[in-house]
């Protein structure tokens, strides 16, 4: 598996130092006289994504140090531990030395140990005061710390069968502080028996870093395995030694580019150097691909100016179209340059706000192998609607909520693989990830077959938490009780999830979209979680229909055909309602004149139909005429108007003209019950 | 607007009058010269392309394209019955920014903008049974016209122009 997970990577940096100032801002605002929960709780929250998505990424420089961080925090939340100015203090410089992680995380430099360690000593002596009981969970024994390690990797040919990747290790390892590698060749390989899909080369490490054993031996936990691995330790050796070459980038033989080569070379070079190297450091960063943020109103702006330019320009085409083209053949080949570009420069608007599911879900794959690996499940992970597209702020807005959803289900939900067969349960667990358009919402779905809710460990853990809760409660009333704040039944705190942040969170995330959380669970059966947010920007594949001189938009998936029926085909049904025989289904019939009580400018001559299904049900639509096949960008009527039946939303046409796209969910809804009835 | 008369009845400074003089734009529906306050409208268009909505009433034109924002238009000739309904290209329109919400509003014509001191602004009447007469702020003296001063936003957002949700009215 050579997921790449860098292009994630400004995502991550950007977010984390985004959570670092809320962080910062909310800690000058924690006043110890008078404690605000929700201030720490946002404090919190801050260090707590940070860790998951370090962890994700594989910093564990700073995941480890958030979460002592996170741990400190949490004491204070649950009221375990006073909040001091002293503490507060303590935190702001934990956060600095954060700070200071991640931007030598992201910039591929080494981080300045000294000030990390320092801080690292100030958090664990503070946990280790009065924290007396939390400190215990956290604090960690550091006995095996030495100089730094010697190992020996020498992988088994099968290696790269199971999708594992040496590089990653080597680069991993890197990360933990100054590596030098020398490659150990089998000698008794010849070029004939040798296939390109085995390994064949190991290493010889030298990691000049005082971690923990543990910690080296984690970098190697997906290949453990697989390899011979011995690891020792050096004591006293101050540096590598300098005779040994660098790390030799191995390339060719296993027929593999690495397209950050280059720059992890420069890296380990630049930690032999020191601060000498900056120089180096700056050219990776600059040639690290660039992105910026843009505020998303200087965006809609631009794409209604844009709007505004393609309708001028429509018009000056109309406009040209009565000129002699002798004559004026050069102003005529202006305006066709200009139809061209500014067809261009709408269509490159469009897609920066716009962002593939895609974008989001591809964390995951990796996401569910680390922790189903680290809490030994089996667990697959399918993903449906990668590709329905979604605004960017959006995207951005519903990436953590995911991830926290993704890893309750991973940590509470799909039981151990023992427990899953003893249920009568095949031994891999399986979770969907699924996105679709539909009746006007986009809809994200997690669906797990794990153990589902425990209604009365929610319960009882509702009344020790202090809510208002009984046992007549309905299920779903139950089930909305894990969105309240600080909630988790899980009885071990672990480093995947448990410290009951998530759901709130994630409601607090999807509420800001306008957007809605339901969940519905069934002891034994598993969770599905079905979170809807509205189109804010949306692009739709529809279709495009004429009923008269108005244009209505039908969105593309819920179209199943379109046909032309025989009159013979089309029967009333108690005198009012009508159906049209579909090949062997009577379906029913609605003429969309009737139904957006629009005049008939146009002979009803009905015999033309779209069949739409939405939810198992189907409904044939009469139309006027099929006009094409578009995508529209899905604009909402409420803003200035209201909610208008049937219809989910608006779009600008191509001339400028609005179009009503059809919610084709509430149309069968309404309409077809009606006629079974 | 009747406490600032009032105000200005116990003897203010004369920039005090200043600070109170308002501007208005003018439009005429029918025989009758309409003022809104000039601080409310964006802009002023002509009538073009509408798209009609279904299950609207009557006086509800439609929704236009407004620059890439969906905006309601309302015909203030059919909502008051006043004014010849005719759509030519002299039709005008007059965009109107209401807090959050966009409108757009035909009228017959539109003059031209109005300073009005508060001296100048005579209570609204009462007129038993009158529909309109809540929306207006007052009546405005002028030589040889008469200005109806109406409130707009109040006029816009009430239920009867079904302009807006009922969620959306509680909330406003």
């Amino acid at each position: 598996m050579t997921l790449d997970l860098s292009r994630f990577h400004q995502t991550f940096f950007d977010e984390s130092f985004e959570g670092l100032d809320t962080m910062e801002a909310a800690l000058l605002q924690l006043d110890p006289a008078a404690v605000d929960a929700e201030t720490i709780n946002t404090i919190f929250r801050a260090a707590h994504s940070i860790k998951g998505g370090s962890g994700t990424f594989g910093f564990t420089a700073v995941a480890s140090f958030t979460h002592l961080l996170e741990t400190l925090l949490d004491q204070m939340r649950s009221g375990k531990r006073v909040i001091t100015a002293g503490n507060v203090d303590l935190l702001l410089k934990s956060s600095d030395a954060v700070r200071e992680l991640l931007h030598a995380a992201k910039e591929a430099r080494q981080a300045n140990v000294e000030l990390i360690a320092h801080h690292q000593q100030a958090l664990e002596a503070a946990l280790a005061t009065d924290g007396s009981a939390a400190a215990v969970a956290e604090a960690e024994p550091t006995p095996e710390v030495a100089d730094g390690w010697r190992i020996r990797f020498l992988p088994q040919p099968s290696l790269f069968r199971s999708g594992n990747e040496p590089m990653r290790i080597l680069r991993e390892l890197a990360s933990l502080g100054p590596l030098s590698a020398e490659p150990v060749l089998d000698a008794s390989l010849t070029l004939v028996d040798s296939l390109p899909e085995d390994a064949h080369l190991g290493w010889q490490l030298t990691l000049a870093a005082p971690v923990n054993e543990a910690v080296v031996r984690e970098v190697f936990s997906w290949v453990e395995d697989e390899c011979t691995l011995v690891i020792e330790s050096i004591k006293a050796v101050a540096e590598a030694p300098p005779g040994k070459p660098q790390l030799t980038v191995i390339e060719g033989g296993k027929g593999r580019a690495l397209p950050d080569d280059r720059r992890s070379s420069d890296r380990r070079s630049g930690e032999r150097r020191g601060d000498a190297a900056a120089p180096a450091n700056g050219v990776a960063a600059a040639g690290g691909g660039g992105s910026i943020r843009v505020p998303t109103e200087k965006i809609d702006l631009l794409i209604n100016l844009v709007g505004e330019l393609v309708i001028t320009q429509a018009m000056l085409a109309q406009q040209a179209g009565v000129l002699d083209p002798t004559l004026c053949e050069k102003l005529l080949a202006g305006l066709g340059q200009l139809d061209r570009n500014t067809r261009q420069l709408q269509e490159s608007v469009m897609s920066i706000r716009m962002l593939p599911m895609d974008f989001v879900f591809s964390r995951f794959p990796r996401l569910v192998h680390d922790l189903a690996a680290k809490l030994g499940k089996q667990i697959r992970l399918d993903t449906i609607g990668a590709d329905t597209e979604l605004d960017k702020s959006v995207i951005e807005k519903i990436a953590d909520p995911l991830t926290h959803l993704v890893r309750n289900s991973l940590d509470h939900g799909i039981e151990s693989a023992e427990e899953r067969i003893a249920a009568g349960k095949p031994a891999e667990g399986s979770i969907t990830l699924k996105a679709g358009h539909r009746g006007g919402n986009i809809v994200i779905e997690i669906i797990d077959d794990g153990r589902g809710l425990n209604r009365e460990r929610i319960l009882a853990k509702a009344r020790s938490n202090g809510l208002d809760v009984s046992d007549s409660m309905s299920d779903s009333d139950v089930n909305q009780l894990i969105f309240a704040p600080g909630f988790s039944t899980a009885e071990v705190v672990t480093d995947v999830s448990g410290r009951g942040v998530g759901m709130d969170v994630v409601k607090k995330n999807i509420h800001a979209l306008n957007g809605q959380v339901d969940l519905a669970s069934k002891p034994g059966k598993g969770t599905h979680i079905t979170i809807r947010l509205p189109l804010t920007l949306a692009i739709l594949d529809g279709m495009s229909i004429a009923v008269g001189n108005e244009v209505f938009i039908v969105p593309l998936a819920s179209v199943v055909e379109s046909l032309q029926a025989r009159r013979e085909d089309v029967h009333t049904v108690g005198g009012a309602g009508r159906v049209v025989r579909v090949r062997n289904e009577m379906v029913p019939l609605m003429a969309l004149h009737d139904l957006v009580q629009l005049p008939v400018t146009s002979a009803p001559e009905h015999n033309l139909f779209i069949l739409i299904e939405s939810e198992g049900r189907k409904l044939a639509l009469a139309v006027d005429e099929l006009l094409g096949q578009q995508q529209v960008v899905v604009k909402s009527l409420e803003s200035n108007y209201r909610r208008v039946p049937y219809m989910s939303g608006a779009t600008i046409l191509g001339d400028g003209r609005v179009a009503l796209i059809l919610d084709a969910a509430e149309l069968v809804r309404r309409t077809a019950p009606a006629l079974a009835a | 607007m009747t406490a600032a008369t009032e105000l200005v009845h116990t003897s203010q400074g004369r920039s005090a009058i200043e600070a109170m003089v308002q501007e208005y734009l003018t439009f005429t529906l029918g025989e009758e010269e309409y003022g809104v306050d000039i601080l409310k409208v964006q802009e002023i268009r002509g009538y073009d392309t509408i798209t009609r909505m279904p299950d609207a009433p009557d006086f509800i034109k439609g929704v236009i394209n407004l620059r890439g924002t969906i905006v309601p238009v309302v015909d203030m000739r059919i909502k008051f019955k006043l004014g010849k309904v005719v759509y030519d290209e002299f039709t005008v329109m007059i965009i109107l920014n209401l807090g959050r919400r966009v409108v757009g509003m035909v009228v017959d014509g539109v003059s031209d903008v109005m300073q009005l001191n508060p001296d100048q602004i005579r209570p609204a009447p009462e007129f038993g049974g009158g529909v309109n007469t809540k929306y207006i702020t007052g009546l405005g003296a002028l030589e040889q016209r008469m200005l109806i001063l109406v409130d707009i936003e109040k006029l816009m957002s009430a239920t009867d122009m079904q302009l807006m949700d009922v969620q959306a009215q509680a909330l406003q």
